[in-house]
C-alpha cells in the first residue's frame, strides 16, 4: 500500500466542520471532498491487505445483493443502519512502514444497527470514543464503512459513488456541535443559507432563493428574517448562530437530520430553545433526526428512542423512558447513576466505574464491557453478547448482556 | 469571622475604546473550612472574574474595589504584595481547562514540586515525596510523578491539575468549571474527589460552573450570578424547591432532568451589556413576572430566609414570590 493511500485513510476522521454537509465538490468544500475520495480507495486497498479484512470481505457480498432487493422506498424506514463497521488505520509513521510494523486498526464503529422513521428522534449516547460521532460520519459518507449497510429510504448508500451520492446529500443534512466554528465568518447569514442551494441548484433565481431563505429563517425562528439575513456570524449570539446553521440545513428540505451535540457549546438558558426547535421539526412528520449527545438528560427529554453506545457497539436501546427508568445493561445503569440530577434531594450514590473507556484498538474479548463491569461473571470474558429483548412487557427494549 | 470573606467586590475592565465594562458589581460571600459553595450563572455573568479577583490574578486592564479577607486580613489591600503570600498557599485555584494547561515538556512531578519550592513548603526529595503523596490523594499512583502529561488520559490530567492546586496545602480551593470537558463517568470521579477533599481535609471549596445539576449534587449552598451581581444565594435545596428570584427558577426550568417530565423552557432574550448603565432590575427584560417597579428601581440583595438572600422586588409583595414548586 502506498503512502498516499494511507494518509487518505487517516484524514477524514475529523470531518469537515462546515455547515451544509451537502457541499461535496462545492466551492468551499473541495478539500473535504478529496479527503473522502482518498478515504475510499485507501480503506478498500487497506482492507484487502490488512488484518481486519475478514469481516469486511464477508459483508461485502451481502451489500452487493442489497440494491436488487431494496424495496421501493414507500414502506422502508427512513434510515436503517445494519451491522455497520467503520475502522481507522493507525498511523505507523515512516519507520513503522519501512519496518513493516503490522497495521493496527481502531474499530470506531463495530457492528451498529438501528432504524429511524420520519417524525422520530433517536439519540446516540455514550462517552467520548464510544463511536457515536463515527457512526454519524459514516452515515454521511464522510468516512467509508468497512462493512454493513446504511439504507436511506430503502436504498443502500454505503457503496454509492460520489456522483451518485450527491443528490442524496440533499436528503441528509448535519448540524455541528460548535456554531462558532461551523459558520464561515466571511459569509452573511443569507449567504450561508444560500450556499447549499447554489451547490444543489435549488431555486431558479435570486428572488426565489431569497424567498426560500426567508422561509428557512422563519422555520429556525430567527424572526424577523430581515434582521438576520445580512448579519455576519460575529454579530450573533451562540444560540442565534446555531439557528442560522439549522436554517442552512433546512433549505434543501432534508428528510434526515444528524445533529452532533447541537447544544453542548451553548449557554444553559438557550439550549432548551434549540432542542425544542429540533423537536418541532421532526414532529412535522417529514423529518427524522439522529441526535448525538453525551447528555443523557437531554436525550431522555427530547428523543423517542435512546441507543447507548460503548466501544463501538450499541449495548442497549429502546424507548427513551424505558431505557432511562428501567435500564438493563450494567453500563447503562452505571452511566445513569452518575448523571447529576437537578434536585439536591435526589442525590443518589453514584456507581462510579473505575478507569476510563479502554482504547478501541484493543477491544477486550468476550463482552467488551466486562473489565469494568461490576457484575461480570467468568463467562463474560468469552461470550460476546448480542442485543436481545429483555422483557416481554417492553418488546422494543433491547440490551446486549448475557445476565439480563 | 469566616475563613474567607469577600466583601462588595467590584471589577471594571477598561475597553480599547476608552469605555469601561462593569464585570463584577458588588459581590459578597463567606466560606468556612469544609464548606462547598457553588457559584453559578451563564457565560459572561462574572463568576470567573470574581474568583480571579479573589486570587489577585486579574489582567492589567482591570480595576478592582472591595475587600477579600482571609482569616480577617484584607489581602487585596496592598495589591500584589499582600496577595502573593496567600496565593496557592492559602487560596488555590483550578483553572478552566487546567488539564490542557500542563507543561508538556516537564514531568507531572516537577510541575507539582514547583509551587512547593516557590513557597518554601518543601524542597528537594521531601517535595518529590510530597508530590507522590498528592498524586495518591487524587487517585493516581505515586510513581506517576516521573511521567509526562501526554501519557495521562484526560481524567488523569485533571486529577494532576487538582494535585498541583493542592501542592501548598491551601485552605480554600476555587475550582473553575473543573469537569466541563470531561465525560460524565470521569466527571463523577472528579466530583467525588472534590467532595472528599472538602470532607477529609476541611478544604473550603468554591465550585464555579454553569451546570446547575453538578452544583446540586456537590454543594450545600450556592450563589446565582446574573449580569455581574449575585441575585440569589442560599441553601441548594431552597434554591431548587423554593427559589426567591425568577432567574434561579427559570435557570432550573431550562435544565433538562433525567426523570423530569415537565417541559424544558429556555429563557428568552440575552443578558444585558455591562458597558453601559443598567436602569432598574438587570433581569427585568427577560423576567416572566416583572412589574412596573422593576423597570425603574434596582432590587437590593436582602434576606428572605435563614442564610437565604435574594434581589427581587417580588419578595416585597407577600405571597407573590411563592413558586409552583414550593406549592407542590
Amino acid at each position: 500500500m502506498s503512502r498516499e493511500e494511507q494518509s487518505g485513510v487517516e484524514t477524514p476522521a475529523e470531518g469537515t466542520g462546515r455547515v451544509g454537509a451537502g457541499g461535496d465538490g462545492g466551492p468551499a468544500d473541495g478539500g473535504a471532498a478529496t479527503g473522502i475520495t482518498g478515504a475510499g480507495t485507501g480503506t478498500d486497498a487497506a482492507i484487502a491487505e490488512g488484518g481486519g479484512g475478514t469481516a469486511g470481505a464477508e459483508t461485502a457480498t451481502a451489500t452487493v445483493e442489497a440494491p436488487g432487493t431494496a424495496p421501493d422506498g414507500t414502506k422502508a424506514p427512513l434510515l436503517e443502519v445494519r451491522n455497520l463497521v467503520t475502522k481507522y488505520a493507525i498511523h505507523r509513521g515512516l519507520v513503522g512502514t519501512i519496518r513493516r510494523k503490522p497495521q493496527q486498526w481502531v474499530s470506531a464503529v463495530d457492528g451498529v444497527s438501528f432504524t429511524l422513521d420520519r417524525g422520530e428522534m433517536v439519540a446516540l449516547v455514550g462517552e467520548s470514543g464510544c463511536g457515536k460521532t463515527s457512526t454519524a460520519q459514516t452515515m454521511l459518507r464522510m468516512v467509508d464503512a468497512v462493512s454493513g449497510s446504511i439504507l436511506v429510504n430503502g436504498q443502500d448508500i454505503t457503496t454509492l459513488e460520489h456522483k451518485e451520492m450527491r443528490p442524496l446529500r440533499r436528503q441528509i443534512q448535519m448540524i455541528y456541535q460548535d456554531p462558532y466554528e461551523s459558520l464561515d465568518p466571511r459569509f452573511r447569514v443569507g449567504q450561508t443559507i444560500e450556499e447549499p442551494m447554489l451547490i444543489h441548484g435549488v431555486g431558479k433565481d435570486d428572488n426565489e432563493r431569497h424567498e426560500i431563505i426567508v422561509r428557512a429563517l422563519l422555520r429556525a425562528e430567527l424572526t424577523p428574517p430581515e434582521l438576520y439575513i445580512d448579519r455576519y456570524p460575529h454579530e450573533l449570539s451562540g444560540g442565534q448562530r446555531q439557528r442560522a446553521a439549522i436554517a442552512a440545513s433546512l433549505v434543501l428540505d432534508p428528510e434526515l437530520l444528524v445533529a452532533d451535540e447541537p447544544v453542548s457549546m451553548l449557554d444553559v438558558s438557550v439550549r432548551a430553545g434549540i432542542l425544542t426547535l429540533l423537536d418541532g421539526l421532526r414532529r412535522t412528520g417529514k423529518m427524522g433526526i439522529v441526535m448525538i449527545t453525551h447528555d443523557l438528560s437531554t436525550a431522555a427529554h427530547f428523543a423517542d428512542r435512546i441507543a447507548v453506545m460503548y466501544l463501538g457497539r450499541i449495548v442497549e436501546q429502546g424507548p427513551a423512558k424505558q431505557v432511562v427508568r428501567n435500564p438493563q445493561h450494567p453500563y447503562t445503569k452505571a452511566l445513569l447513576s452518575v448523571v447529576p440530577k437537578r434536585d439536591p434531594r435526589d442525590r443518589t450514590v453514584p456507581q462510579i466505574l473505575q478507569g476510563e473507556t479502554p482504547n478501541p484498538i484493543n477491544v477486550p474479548p468476550g463482552c467488551r464491557f466486562h473489565p469494568r463491569c461490576p457484575v461480570a461473571e467468568p463467562r463474560c470474558r468469552t461470550i460476546d453478547p448480542e442485543l436481545h429483548v429483555v422483557a416481554a412487557a417492553e418488546p422494543e427494549h433491547e440490551a446486549a448482556c448475557i445476565l439480563v | 469571622m469566616s475563613l474567607l470573606e469577600v466583601r462588595d467586590v467590584h471589577v471594571w475592565f477598561d475597553l480599547p475604546d476608552g469605555s469601561q465594562l462593569h464585570a463584577v458589581q458588588g459581590v459578597s460571600f463567606d466560606i468556612d473550612p469544609g464548606d462547598r459553595m457553588g457559584l453559578v450563572g451563564e457565560s459572561g455573568c462574572g463568576k470567573t472574574t470574581t474568583i480571579l479577583a479573589v486570587m489577585g490574578l486579574l489582567p492589567a486592564n482591570a480595576t478592582l474595589a472591595g475587600e477579600v479577607r482571609f482569616n480577617g486580613e484584607n489581602i487585596l489591600e496592598g495589591g500584589e504584595d499582600t496577595v502573593r503570600p496567600h496565593r496557592w498557599k492559602d487560596i488555590s485555584m483550578i483553572f478552566q481547562g487546567a488539564m490542557n494547561a500542563l507543561n508538556p515538556v516537564k514531568t507531572v512531578g516537577t510541575q507539582i514540586v514547583e509551587p512547593m519550592e516557590l513557597h518554601d513548603v518543601a524542597e528537594g526529595n521531601a517535595a518529590k515525596r510530597a508530590a507522590g503523596e498528592l498524586l495518591e490523594l487524587v487517585g493516581i499512583p505515586a510513581k506517576a510523578t516521573d511521567r509526562y502529561p501526554h501519557e495521562f488520559s484526560g481524567g488523569m490530567r485533571q486529577r494532576a491539575a487538582i494535585a498541583m492546586a493542592l501542592a501548598c496545602q491551601p485552605k480554600v480551593l476555587l475550582a473553575d468549571e473543573p469537569t466541563t470537558a470531561l465525560d460524565v463517568m470521569v466527571q463523577a470521579q472528579i466530583l467525588e474527589l472534590l467532595v472528599g477533599l472538602a470532607q477529609d481535609l476541611g478544604l473550603a471549596l468554591i465550585l464555579v460552573t454553569h451546570d446547575l445539576p453538578v452544583v446540586a449534587q456537590v454543594c450545600e449552598r450556592a450563589a446565582v450570578m446574573y449580569a455581574g451581581e449575585i441575585v440569589e444565594k442560599g441553601p441548594m435545596e431552597e434554591l431548587f424547591h423554593a427559589p426567591r428570584h425568577p432567574y434561579t427558577r427559570l435557570l432550573f426550568a431550562a435544565t433538562p432532568d433525567l426523570y423530569g417530565d415537565e417541559q424544558v423552557m429556555s429563557i428568552p432574550g440575552a443578558p444585558p451589556r455591562l458597558d453601559r448603565e443598567i436602569v432598574g432590575c438587570p433581569f427585568q427584560p427577560r423576567c416572566d413576572s416583572s412589574f412596573d417597579r422593576c423597570k425603574v428601581e434596582a432590587p437590593m440583595l436582602r434576606a428572605v430566609g435563614v442564610s437565604h438572600d435574594a434581589a427581587c422586588h417580588l419578595n416585597d409583595r407577600a405571597g407573590v414570590a411563592t413558586t409552583a414548586q414550593e406549592l407542590s
